[in-house]
C-alpha cells in the first residue's frame, strides 16, 4: 500500500510538470501582451516594462526561471495585480468558490442518493419517476438557468435571500450553492438509482432477505454500499469541477471567486495568473482522483489497490 | 408501454412548465419596471425635502466592473485604478464640477513664467491620513519615482515624456532622475520646468500619475507598498479601506483629515465588483446598488427607464484606412477616393439610436463633444465644425470615380472589429450599407477579441479597422497627435506633411498662442478627415446608468478618473 502511494505520489509530480510544461508554452501562444497600456507606449517605454516583468529574455530562460521559482512553491507575481503575488491572489479568491463548491457538492450529493434510493427501492412507482423526473432536469438544465430563475423569484421577487454580493454572511452562499448543487445531484441520483437496482437484484441481497434481514438493513447495509463505488467515481471530477469551475454562477451572484478571475486573467493576458490558476486546478484534480482510488479499497475491500500478493 | 407514457407525459409538463416559466417572468419584469417606474415618477414630484437637503445617513452603494489593479499613482494603468487616485488621493489641481482644472493641493493658481516653461505652484496647508503635512518634497518624489526606468510605470513616461523637462532622457535611463525638471524650493513652494510650453499644463496637474507619495512611507513600507488600503496614505476626500488588494469589494470612508473635509458629504461609500451588466440592474432593482451600468442588449430595454440617466463619454471611434498592407503593400484604401466613399456610405444616425443604443452619438469629428474648449469656453466642436457627413450620392461618385482611377470594376474588403455582441451587431451593418450604398464592393468581416486586434494592428495586417481612442488629458492633441507620419498608433501609413506640420506647429510657435492654436487644430482635423478621409469618424460612445433619484451631485470627467464622490450625497432616500 505504502509503495503504491509512493507511485502514485511521484506519478503526480510528473503529471503537474508537464502540464506546467504545456501550459507555459501553449501560453505564449496567446495574442498580445499582458502589459495593459502597451499601445500607448513607446519602444523605449515598452522594453523597460518588459525587462521589469521578465518578459523581455528568451522563452526557454523565461520557463526555466518559471519552472525553479514553481519547485519553491512560487507562483510568480501578477501581471494585473501590480506587485501581487499569485499565491496570495489565489488565496484570497479561493474562500467562496470553496465554500460554495462544498455546500453544493454536500447538499448535492446526499440529496441525490436519497432521492436515487428512493427510487430505486420503490422502483416503478410515482416516486420512482418523481425522482427520475427530477434527475433529468438537473442533468439537462445548466446549472446558470438555475442560478438566474433562483436568483429572479426567490430573491428579486420574493425577497427572501441577497440578489448576490458576498456580503450577506452564510445567506449570500445560499442561492448560488443551490443552483450549484442540481448538477451532482441529479448525476448522484441516476447513479444510486442504477447500481441499487442491480445490486438490489443480486444473490447477496436474496440471501440476506432469505435470512430474514429487514429491508431497512439490506437497502442501507448491504446495498447502498456497493452502490457507491461507481458514483465515487464520477463525483472526484465533479468536485473538482464546482470547487473551481463555479465561474458562470460566480459571475451571475457577482461573488468574488476563482473562476471570475481565472476568466478576467486569461482576458488581460496575466501570464502568470493563468499558469497559477490551470496549475491549482490541475493539483486539486489530482488530488482528488488520488483520494478517490483509496477511497476504493476502503468502501469496497475487494479491489486491492496494492494488487495484493497475486 | 405504461412507463414510456408516464414519461412521455411528465417530459410534456417539462417542457411546458418551462415555456410558462418563462413568458411569465418576463411579463412580470415588465409590469415590475413600470411600476417602479410610476413610484419613482411620483416621488420626484413630491420630493420628501423640498431643497434636497442631505439626509442624516450617507452611506453610498456603488459597482465597480472590475477589481482594483493597482493603487499606487506610478503603476495605476486602468480606469478602475484612476478613479479610486482621484477619489483618495489628490494632485496640485483637480477637476471641479464643471470639469475645470482647479487648484487642490496647490493654495492658489500657479504663477507661470513668460515663455510657459516655468510653473511655480504655492502648496496650501494640506494633511496626510497619517496627521503629517503634504509637503513639495512628496511631489518630487512622487514625479521621480514615476519617471525612473526601475519603477516600470506605464504612465510616468507616457505622460512625462517631452513634456517635463528631461523626462525622456531619464525614462531611457540616461540621466539621473534628479535631473527631472521639477524642484521643492522649500517646503511649501514647488517649481515644475518644462520641455515645451504645454498649453494643457494645469488639466494635467489632476491626472494620477502626478500625485504627491511621501518618500518615508513609500520607503519604509517597500515591496509592501500600496498592496492593500493600510499600506498607503490618503491625501484625498476619502481613504481606502477594507481592501486586501486582489478582492472584489473594498470601501471608501470620509477623510477627517482632508483640507476640504466640510464640503464632503458622504461618509461611506461601499463598493462591490459586478461584472455582469444583467446582475447590476437585479442588485440595483432591489436596492443594493444606488447606482448601476447597463450595457450590451440591456441598453436598449432600460433606455427609457425614469431612473435612466445618459452619460456620454469622451472616446470616439473610427474606422482606420490602412493604406499599406503588412507595411509595405499598398491597398486599394490609398486610393483617396475609395476612402471618401467608404466614410460618406454608412448612416451615423441610425446606427447610433438603433444599433447601438447606448446613448452614444453619431460622430462627423475626431475631437468629441463637450471636451476640449478655447479660452473663451467655447466647444471644440463648434470651432470646426462637420466632417465626412453621411451622403450617398457623393459616396457613389467618389465610388465610381476611385473605382475608375484603380482601374477595377469591383473590389473585396475586410473589416476587422471586435468580437463584443456589439461590435458584431456594428460590423453586420457596416457591411449591410456598404454593400447596397457601393455597387461592386464586398465586404468580408473578422471579428477578433481585443488583444488580437492589437497585434493585426501593429502588423498593420488589415483593411479596415474599427478602432477608438479615449483621451489622457484635456486637448485636442489627445487625439489629433495619433495620425502624425509615423505616430505610435498611425498603424496604417497616413501621411501629409500638412497635418504634420500644423501639429508640430502647435507644440512649438503657437503653444502661446491659444487662438490660433485651435484654429490650427481645426484646420487639421479638416485635412485629416475631410480632405484626406485618412479616418472615417463613426461615433462618440454613451453610457446608460440607472440612478437613484436620491444619489446627487455625482461629477464624471472626461478624461482621466471617471468620477469625482467629493461632492456626491444621499438626499430624499428616507
Amino acid at each position: 500500500m505504502v509503495k503504491y502511494i509512493g507511485k502514485r505520489i511521484i506519478y503526480m509530480f510528473i503529471t503537474m510538470f508537464l502540464i506546467a510544461t504545456a501550459t507555459f508554452f501553449l501560453m505564449q501562444t496567446l495574442p498580445g501582451s499582458p502589459i495593459q497600456s502597451y499601445s500607448k507606449l513607446n519602444d523605449t517605454q515598452k522594453a523597460i516594462v518588459e525587462k521589469k516583468y521578465g518578459i523581455d529574455k528568451p522563452k526557454p530562460v523565461q520557463y526555466a526561471i518559471y519552472m525553479k521559482n514553481l519547485a519553491k512553491g512560487d507562483l510568480g507575481t501578477s501581471f494585473a495585480f501590480k506587485g501581487k503575488s499569485v499565491n496570495d491572489l489565489l488565496a484570497s479568491r479561493m474562500k467562496p468558490s470553496f465554500i460554495l463548491g462544498i455546500q453544493a457538492m454536500v447538499f448535492g450529493t446526499i440529496v441525490g442518493i436519497l432521492l436515487g434510493m428512493i427510487a430505486a427501492l420503490k422502483q416503478n412507482t410515482f416516486w420512482d419517476y418523481g425522482s427520475t423526473f427530477f434527475a433529468i432536469l438537473g442533468i439537462s438544465i445548466p446549472s446558470f438557468v438555475f442560478a438566474t430563475l433562483l436568483q429572479y423569484y426567490i430573491a428579486s421577487q420574493w425577497h427572501l435571500l441577497p440578489v448576490g454580493l458576498w456580503n450577506d454572511g452564510w445567506k449570500s452562499s445560499i442561492l448560488p450553492s443551490l443552483a450549484l448543487a442540481m448538477g451532482p445531484l441529479a448525476l448522484s441520483a441516476r447513479f444510486i438509482r442504477t447500481e441499487m437496482i442491480e445490486v438490489m437484484g443480486s444473490d447477496y441481497i436474496t440471501l440476506a432477505k432469505a435470512k430474514g434481514a429487514n429491508g431497512f438493513e439490506i437497502a442501507f447495509k448491504h446495498a447502498f454500499r456497493n452502490a457507491l463505488i461507481p458514483l465515487i467515481t464520477v463525483l472526484g471530477p465533479v468536485a473538482a469541477g464546482l470547487v473551481t469551475g463555479s465561474l458562470v454562477v460566480e459571475q451571475i451572484f457577482a461573488i468574488p471567486g476563482i473562476g471570475e478571475q481565472f476568466v478576467s486573467s486569461i482576458m488581460v493576458n496575466d501570464f502568470a495568473t493563468i499558469m497559477g490558476t490551470t496549475l491549482f486546478f490541475s493539483a486539486f484534480l489530482i488530488v482528488v482522483i488520488f483520494i478517490v482510488d483509496i477511497l476504493y479499497g476502503v468502501i469496497d475491500p475487494r479491489i486491492r489497490v496494492a494488487g495484493g500478493k497475486a | 408501454m405504461k412507463n414510456t407514457k408516464w414519461l412521455l407525459l411528465m417530459a410534456m409538463t417539462l417542457v411546458l412548465s418551462i415555456f410558462l416559466a418563462a413568458c411569465g417572468g418576463a411579463e412580470e419584469k415588465e409590469e415590475d419596471a413600470s411600476k417602479d417606474g410610476g413610484k419613482d415618477e411620483s416621488a420626484t414630484e413630491t420630493p420628501k425635502k423640498e431643497d434636497g437637503e442631505p439626509d442624516a445617513e450617507q452611506i453610498l452603494n456603488l459597482a465597480e466592473s472590475a477589481a482594483i489593479p493597482s493603487v499606487d499613482s506610478a503603476i495605476v494603468e486602468d480606469a478602475v485604478g484612476f478613479n479610486v487616485l482621484n477619489n483618495v488621493n489628490e494632485g496640485l489641481y483637480r477637476l471641479d464640477q464643471e470639469n475645470k482644472a482647479i487648484p487642490a493641493m496647490a493654495s492658489e493658481e500657479a504663477t507661470e513664467s513668460e515663455d510657459g516653461l516655468t510653473y511655480t505652484f504655492k502648496l496650501r496647508d494640506a494633511k496626510w491620513s497619517d496627521g503629517t503635512p503634504v509637503t513639495a518634497d512628496d511631489f518630487v518624489f512622487a514625479w521621480q519615482r514615476a519617471i525612473d526606468p526601475a519603477t516600470g510605470s506605464p504612465y510616468g513616461p507616457f505622460m512625462m515624456s517631452g513634456t517635463v523637462k528631461n523626462a525622456t532622457a531619464i525614462s531611457e535611463g540616461k540621466m539621473d532622475k534628479k535631473e527631472l525638471g521639477i524642484v521643492a524650493k522649500d517646503e511649501k513652494t514647488l517649481e515644475v520646468t518644462l520641455e515645451r510650453p504645454v498649453p494643457y499644463f494645469l488639466s494635467l496637474m489632476s491626472f494620477g500619475t502626478f500625485y504627491p507619495q511621501k518618500e518615508e512611507f513609500v520607503t519604509s513600507k517597500g515591496d509592501a507598498y500600496a498592496t492593500n488600503s493600510d499600506n498607503l496614505l490618503y491625501n484625498g476626500p476619502f481613504t481606502l479601506t477594507d481592501w486586501d488588494g486582489t478582492g472584489g469589494s473594498w470601501s471608501y470612508k470620509k477623510n477627517d483629515e482632508y483640507w476640504d473635509a466640510e464640503n464632503v458629504k458622504l461618509t461611506q461609500i461601499n463598493v462591490n465588483v459586478v461584472q455582469d451588466s444583467a446582475t447590476a440592474v437585479k442588485l440595483y432593482k432591489d436596492g443594493k446598488l444606488d447606482r448601476a451600468g447597463v450595457s450590451g442588449d440591456l441598453a436598449m430595454q432600460y433606455s427609457t427607464d425614469p431612473e435612466a440617466v445618459l452619460q456620454p463619454e469622451t472616446s470616439v471611434f473610427y474606422m482606420k484606412f490602412n493604406q499599406k498592407k503588412l507595411k509595405k503593400e499598398e491597398t486599394p484604401l490609398a486610393n483617396v477616393n475609395i476612402r471618401k466613399a467608404i466614410a460618406k456610405s454608412f448612416q451615423k444616425d441610425d446606427l447610433a439610436d438603433v444599433v447601438l443604443a447606448n446613448g452614444s452619438l453619431p460622430a462627423n469629428f475626431l475631437v468629441p463633444k463637450d471636451f476640449a474648449f478655447d479660452e473663451n469656453q467655447k466647444d471644440f466642436r463648434d470651432l470646426s465644425g462637420d466632417h465626412l457627413t453621411y451622403n450617398v450620392e457623393e459616396a457613389k461618385e467618389f465610388w465610381e470615380k476611385g473605382l475608375k482611377e484603380l482601374g477595377v470594376d469591383s473590389l473585396e474588403l475586410e473589416i476587422l472589429g471586435g468580437d463584443t455582441d456589439l461590435s458584431k451587431k456594428m460590423d453586420e451593418y457596416f457591411k449591410s450599407q456598404l454593400e447596397t450604398n457601393l455597387e461592386g464592393l464586398t465586404i468580408k468581416l473578422k471579428e477578433v477579441p481585443f488583444a488580437v486586434r492589437l497585434e493585426l494592428d501593429d502588423s498593420q495586417d488589415y483593411d479596415i479597422q474599427i478602432s477608438g481612442w479615449g483621451p489622457d488629458f484635456q486637448d485636442p492633441i489627445s487625439f489629433l497627435d495619433l495620425f502624425v507620419t509615423d505616430g505610435t498608433n498611425n498603424l496604417m501609413s497616413y501621411s501629409n506633411p500638412e497635418y504634420d506640420k500644423l501639429i508640430a506647429d502647435s507644440k512649438a510657435e503657437l503653444a502661446l498662442k491659444p487662438q490660433e492654436r485651435y484654429e490650427a487644430f481645426a484646420k487639421a482635423e479638416k485635412i485629416l478627415l475631410e480632405d484626406d478621409a485618412a479616418i472615417a469618424p463613426i461615433y462618440q460612445r454613451g453610457l446608460i446608468f440607472l440612478e437613484k433619484p436620491h444619489f446627487k451631485g455625482l461629477v464624471s470627467h472626461p478624461f482621466g478618473a471617471d468620477y469625482s464622490y467629493k461632492w456626491a450625497y444621499i438626499s430624499g432616500k428616507e
